[in-house]
């Protein structure tokens, strides 16, 4: 007689032995030596089952899904290839954004893939695991698909030819790239409050959202398609934030303070990169969508003071500074853009003074500030333009010991002042631009003084020269093409060229 | 404090003055003249008198700017790392009390900068 079949595994009955089932508790070595980083940052965890795991997903269904989305994917990249999808786009100044998205944010896909294999691979419990696993899968994907997404433009416009490299050596690209930095070498727990809780969870609305609209907004149909397909992981990610701080909340009482911290920290070091995204709303995107102050005030003002009242019963408090955070989204872009704009002929990107309209708008949405402090100095930047005078800063500037931002920032209650701090160690000092970053510094400060400040190393000898073209080459710029202001670029020529056929067609 | 790590975690700073071939770093701002979008950096050599600073290096950096040849050496205030300096143009850097890592900040009374904006 034939065996009776067994009965399919119910959902839950499966996932459970696709995931729990695949952990064991280790004889041959104690669990403390197989598993050595996921307690020396202090987090008590009595009970690692306590981990809930909300989205349930197994690594069969996850390939299906996952799949499923790179069809519909490469199907519209291709398309867009094949129709010249470039040249649908609002203007050619929209590309430099996607050029700080390639060189800036693509390489912190990548980091996150490797930050989560490594995080994956040390916690004892195996909820935790999973998902880290799995998170490493999609951030290596982002990755892949950003760079394929992009890559059309590649073809026609300049700067966009060595993201990997660039991120490595570029002065800006040291900002996310010390950032990640920082979070890999932090402990798991750090990591998943930097990377999941405080970027993926209160701060990537930010990126995400007015990057993909500018994007559909402009035209980019590759890079808003990219960003729907992204879309289901972020959602994924965000949880996976949430899940470990309330897990580490709810374990013991003695995680607090140690939570509160990494908030604190991470909070501030997430929005100084988030300027990068600032500028890129208020001045890069030639139809824009709303404006930074905006943004912040939806994204984080809004959503944020409504996690942080949730959080509230764990005894968690809205991060240290963001009352001054509120206060710079009035001056970020401005203040940034104009950091760019100083010192445009060392970036891989264009920069320019606005349309009249442009600034128009500008005046309209930071009605008590932007006549007064920016608009003067735009005006004026333009007449130089335009009398051939183009305005570069020719010194290297001061940067911020901790974010590596050049020292740009001013004091919020005092927008013609620089905001200066500074720290004593072991005999040297340390200079940062804000609290927020002196706070960092002076709690860690063995981490940051092996800062690697793009300045200071080109004035030890580190970066291919002495002076700023040996530097350049050895950032694998294609000088006079890559950099510089946008008017008179090759970019602009060929857009006005592409512009001028169409008006005969 | 310091830091929480795995095992001891002592590492050499990377920017030590003897990194600088005989120079040490001066930062420099010129206050309320945000033209020039961050203070800027100097490797420079502390026996350089101060009045060279004043009348070789700072039209280098700042000329560009239509308030600079305006600017009044006389009346102008400085401060080296957060106290009050008189500078003595004749001493050299390190004797004005500048280390490695110094701040120098400046205003220039009078001077407000593009179209009164502070720029």
């Amino acid at each position: 007689m034939a065996e009776k079949r067994k009965k399919k595994l119910g959902i839950k009955q499966r996932y459970s032995m696709l995931t729990r089932g695949l952990g064991w508790d280790t004889t041959y070595q104690p669990m403390d030596k197989v598993f050595p980083y996921d307690n020396y940052e202090g987090i008590i965890i009595h009970d690692w089952e306590g981990w809930e795991d909300p989205f349930r997903l197994t690594m069969d269904a996850y390939w299906k899904f996952q799949s499923e989305k790179e069809k519909k994917l490469y199907a519209v990249i291709d398309s867009f290839a094949q129709n010249n999808g470039h040249l649908g786009i609002t203007d050619a100044r929209y590309v430099n954004a996607i050029k700080l998205f390639l060189t800036g944010v693509s390489p912190l896909e990548y980091q996150a893939a490797r930050g989560f294999t490594h995080v994956g691979r040390q916690f004892r419990g195996v909820g935790p695991r999973v998902a880290c696993q799995m998170q490493a899968i999609d951030e290596l994907r982002h990755v892949q698909t950003q760079v394929h997404s992009m890559s059309h433009y590649n073809k026609y416009f300049d700067g966009l030819h060595s993201a990997p490299h660039m991120h490595d050596r570029v002065w800006y690209l040291s900002v996310p790239k010390s950032f990640f930095d920082d979070a890999r070498t932090a402990g798991p727990f750090e990591f998943l409050t930097s990377i999941s809780f405080a970027f993926e969870y209160v701060l990537t609305n930010l990126l995400f959202v007015p990057f993909m609209s500018g994007a559909a907004f402009n035209g980019d149909m590759a890079t808003v398609t990219f960003g729907f397909s992204a879309q289901s992981d972020e959602a994924r990610h965000m949880t996976l934030g949430l899940e470990v701080i309330k897990f580490m909340l709810e374990q013991d009482e003695r995680n607090i303070p140690i939570v509160q911290r990494w908030m604190d920290k991470w909070f501030w070091r997430g929005t100084r990169m988030l300027t990068l995204v600032a500028m890129m709303m208020d001045y890069m995107l030639p139809k824009r969508v709303m404006s930074w102050r905006e943004a912040w005030d939806i994204y984080f003002t809004e959503a944020g003071g409504a996690l942080f009242a949730d959080l509230a019963r764990y005894g968690i408090k809205p991060p240290k500074y963001a009352d001054i955070a509120t206060k710079e989204a009035e001056h970020l872009s401005h203040q940034a853009w104009h950091i760019f704009y100083n010192y445009t002929h060392a970036a891989a990107f264009h920069t320019w003074i606005p349309e009249k309209e442009e600034l128009d708008w500008l005046s309209e949405k930071y009605p008590n500030t932007f006549d007064k402090y920016y608009r003067p100095r735009l005006e004026y930047l333009d007449k130089e333009e335009k009398a051939g005078r183009r305005f570069y800063n020719d010194t290297l500037p001061m940067l911020c010991q901790v974010c590596q931002i050049p020292m740009g920032f001013t004091d919020m209650d005092d927008p013609t002042t620089i905001s200066f701090e500074v720290s004593e160690y072991k005999d040297d000092k340390y200079h940062t631009c804000s609290l927020g970053c002196k706070d960092i510094f002076d709690y860690e400060p063995e981490k940051y003084v092996q800062a690697w400040l793009p300045v200071h190393q080109i004035y030890q000898g580190n970066c291919g020269g002495a002076e700023v073209p040996d530097v350049l080459k050895w950032y694998n710029f294609n000088l006079g093409a890559d950099n510089m202001e946008y008017k008179g670029s090759p970019d602009q020529k060929l857009w006005d060229e592409w512009q001028a056929h169409r008006k005969k067609a | 404090m310091s830091v929480t790590s795995i095992g001891k975690y002592e590492f050499e700073p990377l920017d030590k003055v003897e990194n600088f071939h005989g120079n040490q770093l001066t930062y420099i701002n010129w206050e309320q003249h945000l033209l020039f979008c961050a203070p800027v950096c100097l490797p420079l050599p502390p026996e350089m008198p101060f009045a060279a600073l004043v009348q070789e290096v700072l039209p280098g950096v700042y000329n560009k700017h239509p308030d600079f040849e305006k600017i009044d050496w006389d009346a102008v205030k400085w401060t080296l790392d957060g106290a009050d300096l008189t500078p003595d143009l004749g001493k050299s850097l390190a004797d004005n009390g500048l280390g490695h890592k110094s701040l120098i900040r400046f205003w220039t009374p009078g001077l407000e900068g593009i179209a009164g904006s502070h720029s």
